[in-house]
C-alpha cells in the first residue's frame, strides 16, 4: 500500500491582501487564510493516486496553530491524516529552515509508516519561491522532480514511477526510483467540490500536532530565524508607474491618434507593409 | 565558514540542443555589472554533452573565465547529476555569487545546490546589486503575489545564490573575437547511481507563440466578456501581426492556454508595443508587462489602475474601438503598400 505524503501551507490570500500606504506593510488581518491552492492540487493528486493504486494520504505542515484549518480543507479533498508542526522556534524560517524542520516531521511520519511519495504545491502565493519541496528532496536524499504536469504511472511493486515534468517549450516524461518527491503545476488537475462525508470528517477531525520536542535529533540551530542564511533586509511597495497620457475627443479620433503612434514603429511593419 | 575565501561571480549557463537560453546571456550582462562593481571575474558554468563550443558565446557576452563539464552522462538535464557536477565546480573554486535564470531548470538546479551547500537561495530575483566593499548581494524580488518588493541578503554563508527572472536583465552586445580562460573539468558519475532517466522529450507540437519574444502583443482581459469576444483579440493581433496575451483570469476562464499569459505567476514580456484591452491591471499583471517599451490601455471604466501604467489611455468600450483600430490600421498598411510601389 502506497503512503503519500503532501506538504500543505496556510497562506494569506494574496488577492484580497490590502497594503498599508503609510507604512508600506501589509495589512494581514485584511487578507482570510487559505490553503496555498497549488497545494489543494497536490493534495488533489495524491487522493487521485490513492484511488487509482490503494493507499493513504497524509498531509503535513508547519504553521502557527490557525493552520489546524488548512489541515481540515485537505480532509476535505479527501486526505486520511494530517500532521502539524508548531513552534516558536521555527518562526522565521526561510526555505533551507522550512524544508529541514519539515524533513524532520517527515523522518517521524516514516517512522509511523514508510513513505513512497511525497507531493507539494509547485509555489506558495505568499513566499512564492518554489524552494522547499527541492530542499526536502534533498535532504532526505531522494530526486526531486519539479513542474510536474501528469503522473502517468506509478509502479510500487517495480519502484519506480513516471512522470511529465513541464519545461520551457514542451514537456519531458521522467521515470524515477521511488520514493521520491514532486512539486506539481496546477494543471495537473482541477480540485472538486469535497464530498459531504468528508465534509463531516474533516469537521471532527483533529490533527497530530508536535512541537520541536516531539521531533528527533533537531538541530535547534538549523530552526527560525537562527538557521536561516536570508534575510528579508527591506520591504517596499513596488513604484507605481507612471500615468500615462488619456487621449482625448471621439472615438474614431482616439483611434486615429492611435494609429499614428504605432505606425510611428514602422520597423514593425516593415516586412508586412512592403510584402 | 571563511567568507574571504570565496571569490567572483558566476552564472550558470543553460543549454538546451547546442543553443544558449536567452536568461544566461541576460545573466552575463547583469553579472559582469556586479564583477566589475567588485573588481573581480566573471565566469560562465556549462554543464553538458558536446557543450565544449558554446565557451566562445559566454566569452563574447562578457564572461573571463568558463568552467566546462562536457560529458555523455549530462546528455539530459538531470537534477542530481548537474548538482553533482556543480558542487563538485563550487568546492574547487569557491565564487562568492551565483546567478541562475529563474526556469524550470534553473529554479530546480538552484534550490538543490542551495540546500546541500547549504546557503541561501534568493528566488525570482527582478534586480541585483552588490555592495562593493563587502561584496554582500542586494537581490529584490516580488513577493505576495506582487504586491511587496522585499530585498533579500545573505550575510553569513557564501556563496550568495539567486535565481533571476527571464527578460528583466539586459545582455551585453556580443562582442566578436572576446576570449578568456577556459577551464575544462570532469567528475566521475556513474548512470546507475542516478536515480531519475529521461524517457523521452515532447515539443509542444501546436506553435507555440513565444510572447516573451513578440515585438508587438495585444493582450485582452475578463472585459472581453467572453470566449467569442476574446476573438476581437486575436483579429486585432493577427492585423498586427502580432502575438496574443491574456490575464490570468482569462486563462482560469478557460478562454486561452496558460502560455498565454502574462505576469507574476505568467510570462514577463518587453515587447516594443503592448496593449492592454478590458484589464484592470491588477499588480500582479502589471509585473509582467510594466517593462514594454509602449504601452496602450484600452478600458471603458476611467478608474482603472491600468491607466496608472500605461503610456496611452483610451477610456472606451473594447468592442467598438477594436473593429476601428483593425478597419483603420489595415487601410494606412495598404496606403503604405501603394506608397511603396509608388516610389519604385
Ligand atoms: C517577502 C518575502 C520574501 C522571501 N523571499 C525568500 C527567498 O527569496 N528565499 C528564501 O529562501 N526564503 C524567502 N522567504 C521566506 C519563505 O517565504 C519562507 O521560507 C516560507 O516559509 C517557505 O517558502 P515559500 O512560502 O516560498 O514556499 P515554496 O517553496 O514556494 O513552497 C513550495 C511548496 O512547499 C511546501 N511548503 C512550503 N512551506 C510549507 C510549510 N510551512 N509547511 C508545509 N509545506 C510547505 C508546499 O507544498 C508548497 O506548495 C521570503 C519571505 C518573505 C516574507
Ligand atoms: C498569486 C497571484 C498571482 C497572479 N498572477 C497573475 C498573472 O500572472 N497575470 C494576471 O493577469 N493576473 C494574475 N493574477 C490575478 C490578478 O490579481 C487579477 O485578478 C487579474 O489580472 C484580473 O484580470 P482582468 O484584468 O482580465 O479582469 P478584471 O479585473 O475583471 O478586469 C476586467 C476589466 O475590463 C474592463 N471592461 C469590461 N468591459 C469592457 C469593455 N466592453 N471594453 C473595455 N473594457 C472593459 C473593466 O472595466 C475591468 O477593468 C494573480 C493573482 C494572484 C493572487
Amino acid at each position: 500500500m502506497l503512503h503519500i505524503v503532501a506538504c500543505i501551507k496556510q497562506v494569506p490570500d494574496t488577492k484580497i491582501i490590502k497594503m498599508n500606504p503609510k507604512t508600506n506593510t501589509m495589512d494581514r488581518a485584511s487578507a482570510p487564510a487559505i490553503l496555498n491552492p497549488y497545494d489543494a492540487h497536490a493534495v488533489e493528486e495524491a487522493v487521485r493516486i490513492k484511488n487509482r493504486y490503494g493507499g493513504t494520504v497524509s498531509v503535513l505542515t508547519m504553521g502557527p496553530p490557525p493552520a489546524v484549518k488548512a489541515i481540515k480543507k485537505c480532509i476535505e479533498i479527501g486526505a486520511d491524516e494530517g500532521y502539524m508542526i508548531s513552534d516558536r522556534k521555527f518562526a522565521g524560517a526561510d526555505t533551507l529552515a522550512t524544508s529541514y524542520a519539515l524533513t524532520k516531521a517527515l523522518e517521524k511520519i516514516q517512522k509511523i509508516t514508510p513513505v513512497d511519495l511525497i507531493l507539494c504545491g509547485k509555489m506558495t502565493i505568499d513566499g512564492d519561491t518554489g524552494q522547499v519541496g527541492p530542499g526536502i528532496a534533498r535532504r532526505l536524499d531522494i530526486p526531486p522532480l519539479t513542474s510536474v504536469k501528469k503522473v502517468e504511472e506509478v509502479n510500487q511493486d517495480a519502484g519506480h514511477i513516471i512522470v511529465h515534468r513541464k519545461i520551457e517549450d514542451g514537456h519531458e516524461v521522467i521515470k524515477s526510483s521511488l520514493p521520491c518527491l514532486l512539486s506539481v503545476e496546477k494543471e495537473i488537475n482541477e480540485v472538486p467540490y469535497s464530498p459531504f462525508p468528508n465534509m463531516i470528517k474533516a469537521a471532527r477531525y483533529e490533527p497530530n500536532i508536535w512541537s520541536v520536542d516531539d521531533l528527533e535529533d533537531v538541530d535547534i540551530k538549523q530552526l527560525g530565524l537562527k538557521g536561516s542564511p536570508t534575510i528579508v533586509a527591506k520591504v517596499w511597495a513596488p513604484p507605481k508607474p507612471e500615468g500615462g497620457k488619456m487621449l482625448e475627443g471621439s472615438t474614431n479620433e482616439q483611434v486615429d491618434q492611435i494609429l499614428s503612434v504605432i505606425l510611428e514603429k514602422k520597423e514593425l511593419f516593415d516586412a508586412k507593409g512592403g510584402s | 565558514m571563511n567568507l574571504e575565501d570565496y571569490h567572483g561571480v558566476w552564472v550558470f549557463i543553460e543549454e538546451q540542443e547546442g543553443t544558449i537560453a536567452p536568461v544566461s546571456l541576460e545573466l552575463l550582462g547583469a553579472g559582469r555589472r556586479l564583477a566589475d562593481k567588485r573588481g573581480v571575474e566573471l565566469a560562465g558554468v556549462i554543464i553538458g554533452n558536446q557543450v565544449k563550443p558554446l565557451a566562445s558565446t559566454v566569452f563574447e557576452y562578457g564572461a573571463d573565465v568558463v568552467y566546462v563539464y562536457d560529458q555523455t552522462i549530462f546528455k539530459d538535464y538531470r537534477t542530481e547529476s548537474y548538482m553533482k557536477a556543480l558542487l563538485h565546480c563550487c568546492e574547487t573554486y569557491k565564487p562568492e555569487i551565483i546567478l541562475f535564470g529563474a526556469t524550470s531548470t534553473g529554479k530546480d538546479l538552484a534550490s538543490a545546490v542551495a540546500t546541500d551547500l547549504p546557503t541561501g537561495l534568493t528566488a525570482d530575483t527582478t534586480e541585483l546589486d552588490v555592495e562593493e566593499d563587502t561584496g554582500l548581494l542586494l537581490a529584490s524580488r516580488p513577493a505576495f503575489g506582487g504586491n511587496i518588493m522585499a530585498t533579500i541578503l545573505c550575510k553569513k554563508y557564501r556563496p550568495q545564490m539567486a535565481t533571476v527572472r527571464p527578460k528583466v536583465m539586459k545582455a551585453l552586445e556580443a562582442e566578436t573575437g572576446r576570449t578568456g580562460k577556459l577551464v575544462e573539468e570532469k567528475i566521475d558519475i556513474k548512470e546507475e547511481d542516478i536515480r531519475t532517466k529521461v524517457l523521452d522529450i515532447v515539443k509542444a507540437t501546436t506553435k507555440k507563440v513565444r510572447i516573451d519574444e513578440a515585438d508587438i502583443i495585444v493582450s485582452g482581459g475578463k472585459g472581453l466578456g467572453s470566449e467569442e469576444g476574446f476573438q476581437l483579440i486575436h483579429r486585432l493581433a493577427e492585423t498586427l501581426g502580432g502575438a496574443v496575451g491574456a490575464s490570468r483570469d482569462v486563462v482560469e476562464a478557460g478562454w486561452i492556454e496558460h502560455h498565454h499569459q502574462v505576469g507574476q505567476t505568467g510570462v514577463t514580456v518587453t515587447p516594443k508595443i503592448y496593449f492592454a484591452i478590458g484589464i484592470s491591471g491588477a499588480i500582479q499583471h502589471l509585473v509582467g508587462m510594466k517593462n514594454s517599451s509602449m504601452i496602450i490601455a484600452i478600458n471603458k471604466d476611467p478608474e482603472a489602475p491600468i491607466f496608472e501604467a500605461c503610456h496611452y489611455g483610451i477610456v472606451g468600450d473594447a468592442f467598438e474601438i477594436i473593429p476601428l483600430l483593425i478597419e483603420q490600421f489595415s487601410q494606412a498598411l495598404e496606403k503604405e503598400e501603394v506608397n511603396h510601389v509608388g516610389e519604385v
